[in-house]
């Protein structure tokens, strides 16, 4: 019946269990990164420059052009670009989960290639790529038909071409909704048709389309969503064809003499827009859960492609084509290259570009040094405040959880220019000054971060009994304790991927970054886009390839880890 | 010695003044009050304080390359002094300071924008020192600073047209702004913007002047390419993204012709947009001596002729050798450039370029 206790241990009485703290810091953090932020943006959208209460910037942006035009734009944008992605992940997710298509692994591994490739980077490799007249493709185009030097196959300055650069880094969201969910669906469903006579294109229609299709839906929506909030890429492909959307223009309101108040107002119909969405998405998604709930399932149906399956393959390394292979290939050569867009040459071989990033740009140490510790910095943040949020959602710690919960996934619904603009407001000003430091840009990362590692650890957590922890705290420890010495270890595995997740997310983030950097706290992204408006693609290529290879050395090392490489497809 | 010298100097930039003054080309005040700052050489002394600090913040609106060069060669110049470059459009530069000051941010210890206008809201605000550089006081004509020596011309920019010669060729290609509504450059033209680029805000309200916003309405029918910055525009012709550029940094066009890319600059007939570009040293600077040193070097012959020689652009510094190839500028029909006047309607201009081009 004795227990022998380690000495240490002998008083347990006298230690405070300092769970109720941390919780309650917890909740005061996610107050600062959401709450306040997204007040101030609303008390600015309902003021004018005096700060007497009006509706005039929201009559302004429903009346005049200049804000109607940016927001048919981004409209049609992100509807074209969710049907395109759809279009393409679906067959694309289909072949990969439920087919005997080959290097079906390598497909997946390059999907989370384009997945982490900034879309940014990738709108201008494009440029480099389908400039109509400098774009490689097009003199490639015009070298093969003899096509005269004003004639061009692709114009990536047009509306066109923004959907088609958006919709090759967004496809990914959507496909990885779909082969989870076709990895779902149980092949007993499938065997049960077929044995009833129904033939393979019969079955796909009856059965598999309509267990896969909620999942296709949310993927439509997800996607519209990332084509509605990015910025980017619309800065660098829209602004020059002569068109706005609505996160540029919004950015350009903070152009001198800025206007916060009409910036305020034009991020309240993204944040609206995008809080319906996803409403929207739960639902479809939550009744899903039903239809596919079960006990012991059987094995996926591997259906057979025979020589079709060449085709399919060639299929996805067409699609793969646009957001990996010929935009890195792109960047090497104008990295290598004299003229950003002449193909490299004995001639024209230059390492000066390499040369001038590496000893004369006196931007790249300084970004480079604020990537890394940002990115060191949040994950870090990131992951343990998700960790100990969804320990207390999972065990029910305290009883405010459902709210704690509720605020870390909040989040999710707040556009990163949205968000940039709230936290511009809230901390550029008295009491709390946190703009021109690390911080502010630390508390927009986290802010971002924290709904994705949420999920991710929560259903992490799940996976864990509560037997083991239960006998923790019997034998004294305290819950922090406990969560440190027994969960922690057996979430290992979840909690590197969580931290590196977050570590990519905060590379590749530019919306949030181009509201509240200073020339002191400029990040690789900001330091990209700036070189873009002046043209400087040989730089660009270099820190675009430096940025890359980071991410690529995280992914990597990820999936050196057992069985996180499925997984981390599975929580994206 | 030197306080004698200046005063003579004074005396002579009065009488200069009162002359352009007379003409009304020049409505700037007496150079009186020139002489509360004493011009300042570079000293040991200097020179010591600036190491101690070991760093500096040059923002500017000069060509990323050329910024960078600059920067090197006064790190090689005086070892242990830092120079840390933050380049972007000088409008862009402007916002920037704003942002940062107006949040009690002084990160910026030197500027050089390229657009006079912003001195005069800075100086206005309170917020430059007074620094003049002793061959400032020596060899810059009066109108090229400031006469509380607060902000000094650093370079002198133009903003011509000019072609890709694989794509143009001379006797096809455009001699004036009026030329570029032909119909036949639609979709060829490439353009930097004013919300960016200083160079450009003042091209913007020079042409405007001279040639009515209808030049900028029938213009913006041509389906030109908007870039931002007037340093990019000489780069999308020199790639063969468009053929003619309707505005920009001549300087670059120079460069890359003699670098033997396929590029030639045009002076407009209707006459070529100008803008000085001035330099200042902000009081709240947070290293002040290596800001001096910086500012003092930046105008010394030594830099200036690397302004000339290396980045192919107007000195405003009467010992500076020219190089050939460049046509003089008083060989150029310059527009006439109006700080004032930008400073009032910069806004305005803002807004009724995105009403017309819709970005």
């Amino acid at each position: 019946m004795t227990i022998a206790l380690p000495a240490e241990r002998t008083a347990p009485t006298y230690k405070i269990d300092v769970s109720w703290p941390v919780l309650i810091l917890c909740a005061a953090l996610l107050c600062v990164l959401i709450i306040l932020p997204m007040s101030w943006l609303f008390y600015y959208s309902l003021v004018d420059r005096t700060g007497a209460f009006t509706l005039d910037n929201f009559k302004t942006l429903v009346t005049d052009p200049v804000f109607v035009d940016p927001l048919t734009t981004t409209v049609i944008l992100a509807t074209s670009s969710s049907v395109t992605c759809c279009a393409f992940a679906a067959p694309m997710g289909w072949l990969v989960a439920r087919t005997d298509m080959p290097l079906r692994r390598t497909v997946r591994a390059l999907v989370t290639a384009s997945f982490v490739t900034p879309p940014f980077l990738g709108a201008i490799a494009w440029e480099l790529l389908a400039a109509p007249n400098s774009g490689l493709l097009n003199k490639i185009f015009r070298a093969v038909t003899g096509a005269p030097q004003d004639e061009h196959l692709f114009n990536i300055y047009s509306l066109a071409g923004l959907i088609f650069v958006i919709s090759s880094y967004t496809f990914p969201y959507v496909f990885v909704l779909i082969a989870n969910a076709l990895d779902r669906i149980p092949g007993d469903l499938e065997d049960a048709s077929a044995i009833l006579g129904a033939r393979t294109w019969m079955t796909a229609r009856r059965i598999t389309i309509p267990l896969a299709l909620p999942a296709l839906l949310a993927g439509a929506i997800i996607a519209f969503l990332q084509a509605m909030t990015l910025f980017g890429s619309p800065a660098i492909l829209a602004i020059p064809a002569g068109f706005h959307t609505m996160t540029t223009k919004i950015w350009s309101l903070f152009n001198y003499p800025p206007k916060p108040e009409l910036a305020a107002a034009a991020s309240v119909p993204l944040l609206v827009l995008t809080v319906a969405l996803l409403r929207a998405e739960h639902l479809i998604l939550g009744r899903r859960g039903y239809s596919v709930v079960g006990g012991k399932q059987g094995d996926p149906r591997v259906i057979r492609l025979g020589a079709f399956k060449w085709v399919a393959l060639g299929f996805v390394f067409l699609v793969l084509m646009c957001p990996v292979f010929l935009p890195y290939g792109a960047l090497l050569n104008a990295t290598f290259s004299r003229v950003a867009t002449s193909f490299v040459t004995f001639d024209n071989f230059t390492l000066h570009n390499i040369h001038f990033v590496f000893f004369e740009l006196s931007a790249t140490r300084l970004a480079v040094k604020n990537t890394f510790l940002l990115g060191v910095a949040s994950a870090t943040i990131g992951t343990i405040m998700a960790l100990v949020i969804s320990y207390v959602t999972t065990r029910r710690a305290i009883s405010g959880y459902r709210a704690l919960g509720f605020l870390a996934t909040a989040p999710v619904a707040i556009p990163g220019i949205v968000l940039g603009v709230g936290l511009f407001l809230s901390y550029a000003r008295p009491p709390l000054v946190l703009y021109g430091t690390l911080w502010i840009l630390l508390l927009a990362f986290v802010t971002i971060a924290l709904p994705a590692a949420y999920q991710q650890l929560q259903s992490a957590l799940r996976s864990v009994h509560t037997d083991l922890e239960d006998a923790s705290r019997i034998l004294g420890s305290t819950r922090l304790r406990t969560l440190r010495d027994i969960t922690a270890p057996l979430l290992r595995t979840s909690v590197i991927a969580t931290w590196c997740f977050i570590f990519v997310g905060v590379i590749r983030e530019l919306s949030a970054a181009i509201m509240l950097f200073t020339s002191e706290t400029k990040v690789i992204s900001v330091l990209i886009f700036d070189l873009n408006e002046s043209g400087d693609l040989g730089a660009i290529s270099v820190l675009g390839l430096i940025m890359l290879a980071i991410t690529f050395a995280v992914v990597i090392l990820v999936n050196r880890i057992p069985g996180f490489g499925d997984a981390r497809l599975r929580n994206a | 010695m030197n306080r004698l010298q200046f005063s003579r100097r004074d005396v002579l930039g009065a009488t200069l003044a009162a002359g352009a003054l007379a003409t009304g080309r020049l409505t700037r005040p007496a150079r009186a009050q020139a002489r509360a700052t004493a011009a300042e050489p570079i000293t040991p002394a200097l020179v010591e304080a600036a190491k101690k600090e070991g760093k500096l913040a040059f923002y500017t609106a000069m060509d990323l390359a050329f910024a960078q060069r600059l920067a090197k060669t006064f790190e090689e110049r005086f070892h242990g002094i830092g120079v840390r470059v933050e380049r972007s459009g000088a409008e862009r530069i402007f916002t920037r300071i704003g942002q940062e000051y107006g949040s009690n941010i002084h990160g910026v210890d030197v500027v050089n924008t390229a657009d006079q206008a912003h001195c005069l809201v800075w100086k206005r605000n309170g917020w430059l020192a007074p620094y003049l550089p002793e061959e400032v006081a020596k060899y810059f004509e009066p109108k090229y600073y400031d006469p509380d020596a607060l902000h000094i011309t650093t370079r002198i920019l133009i903003s011509p047209l000019a072609y890709n010669t694989n794509l143009v060729k001379e006797e096809d290609a455009p001699k004036s702004f009026a030329d570029l509504l032909d119909p036949k450059w639609a979709g060829k033209l490439v353009k930097a913007h004013p919300a960016y680029s200083g160079t450009i805000m003042n091209a913007t309200f020079q042409t405007a002047r001279e040639l009515g916003w209808e030049y900028f309405e029938k213009l913006a029918k041509q389906r030109v390419l908007q870039v931002q910055s007037a340093t990019d525009t000489p780069k999308k012709i020199a790639l063969g993204e468009r053929a003619i550029m309707v505005d920009g940094a001549g300087y670059l066009v120079i460069r890359y012709k003699e670098e033997g890319q396929p590029v030639e600059i045009v002076y407009p007939a209707e006459g070529t947009p100008l803008a000085t570009a001035p330099s200042a040293v902000f009081k709240a600077a947070p290293n002040p001596n290596a800001a001096r040193l910086f500012q003092n070097w930046m105008h010394s012959r030594e830099a200036q002729q690397i302004l000339v020689d290396w980045a192919r652009q107007y000195s405003p510094h009467r010992q500076v050798v020219e190089k050939p190839g460049v046509r003089k500028l008083s060989e150029i029909n310059l527009m006439h450039e109006d700080a004032e006047a930008v400073e009032k309607t910069s806004e305005e201009i803002k807004a009724r370029y995105t009403q017309i081009f819709k970005v």
